[in-house]
């Protein structure tokens, strides 16, 4: 749910990174505050266990700069990953624009993978929300372990409708805006779309 | 159908702010604050420079979002208002017309008392005033803002905002 505020001349929009517990979430958006220069950035916010675990959400607020002469903000937020906190993550993705799913590459994890997004699938139904027609990118993380399933077996499990897919190593970056662009450019290029 | 987007003119924003000052000078509170449901900032009013207002805004929607589903698992519908009492400021967290929530922040120059009585008649101003922006919210966006400049975005305009 994009909030447009002609008054301000404001645009805002939200980004929920999903997937399985571990998965590099939160890497993802440390990542993305660490390397954004000070005056674009809000404070990072992160609600979350004394062993670093995502208990409601982490929070970051970005401002890209102007478009047509709105300012244009991006919220991003990460969901629990852990499977029992599913009542959190509904809440998370109330208003979402955009989705990342966060996939781990590791074969142990696959089984985890699968839930996740067939979980983040469902927790969109409930809200009214189509993940076939949402702006949506698949992120395979952890490509550097050598546990991590081949590409293309990764994509043939994971990739839900033909959404980008970016190999990424979150934890050193890699991957990292490749995936953050491309998700916002599809939710702007939805709101051009209007309706 | 999802929730569609909020839209905010000018003539409503005019009449938001104008409420939520008078309603911060009326109960002598620090800082009035609109949110909505989703963590968007919608307008605010007060001692606001010693206070991260993005944040705030994020976190008073995860605190309404969580209580209200603590709420409709025992079986209620809402708790109308959260109140949450500090050694100096205490937070007034309400929910107006369903959708946006009300914060209030207060320290010993007022009271609960006086903040629950203006917040409830500042609310029901407030819920008409947000009543008409969920109208136009509604309505398609060019009818509604004369031309959506949005039509507009190339690609190039977008590519601008990643180019660093
Ligand atoms: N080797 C490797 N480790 C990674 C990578 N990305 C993240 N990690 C590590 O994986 C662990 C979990 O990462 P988080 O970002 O906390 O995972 P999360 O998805 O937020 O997990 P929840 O909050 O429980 O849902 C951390 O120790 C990270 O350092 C990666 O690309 N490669
Ligand atoms: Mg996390």
């Amino acid at each position: 749910m994009t909030f447009i505020n002609y008054a301000a001349r404001e645009i805002n929009c939200k980004i929920v990174y999903y997937g399985p517990g571990l998965g590099g979430k939160t890497t993802n958006i440390k990542w993305v505050y660490e390397k954004t220069n000070p005056n674009s950035k809000g404070k990072l916010i992160s609600l979350a266990t004394e062993t670093d675990r995502t208990l409601f959400f982490d929070f970051l607020p970005l401002d890209l700069g102007e478009i047509r002469g709105f300012r244009t903000r991006f919220h991003l937020y990460t969901v629990p990953g852990q499977v029992f906190y599913d009542a959190s993550r509904k809440l998370i993705l109330k208003g979402v624009d955009g989705v990342v799913f966060v996939a781990d590459s590791q074969a142990a994890r696959m089984e985890a993978n699968l839930e996740s997004l067939r979980n983040l699938e469902l927790n969109l139904k409930e809200q009214g929300y189509d993940l076939r027609i949402m702006p949506y990118v698949l992120q395979l993380n952890k490509r550097d372990l050598p546990s991590a399933l081949p590409l293309e077996e990764m994509k043939r499990q994971l990739l839900y409708k033909g959404e980008p897919v970016f190999e990424a190593i979150a934890s050193k970056g890699n991957g990292v805006f490749e995936t953050l662009k491309t998700i916002a450019k599809m939710v702007l290029i939805e709101l051009r779309k209007g309706r | 159908m999802p929730p569609s987007d909020l839209v905010l003119h000018e003539e409503e924003y005019q009449k938001i702010r104008d409420v939520i000052s008078r309603l911060r000078t009326e109960c002598n509170a620090k800082v009035v604050f609109l949110v909505d449901k989703n963590g968007q900032q919608i307008a605010a009013n007060g001692e606001l420079e010693a206070i991260d207002t993005t944040a705030l805004a994020s976190l008073a929607a995860g605190n309404v979002a969580a209580t209200d589903s603590l709420a409709r698992l025992i079986g209620e519908k809402e708790f109308s208002i959260l109140f949450h009492e500090g050694e100096r400021d205490n937070l007034h967290i309400s929910v107006v017309g369903g959708r946006v929530i009300l914060v209030v922040i207060f320290d010993e120059r007022s009271s609960l008392g006086l903040v629950r009585l203006r917040v409830k008649k500042g609310s029901t101003e407030l819920a008409a005033i947000l009543e008409v922006m969920m109208k136009k919210s509604a309505l398609p966006r060019k009818a509604a803002a004369g031309g959506s400049p949005f039509a507009e975005i190339t690609d190039e305009d977008i590519d601008k905002l990643f180019s660093d």
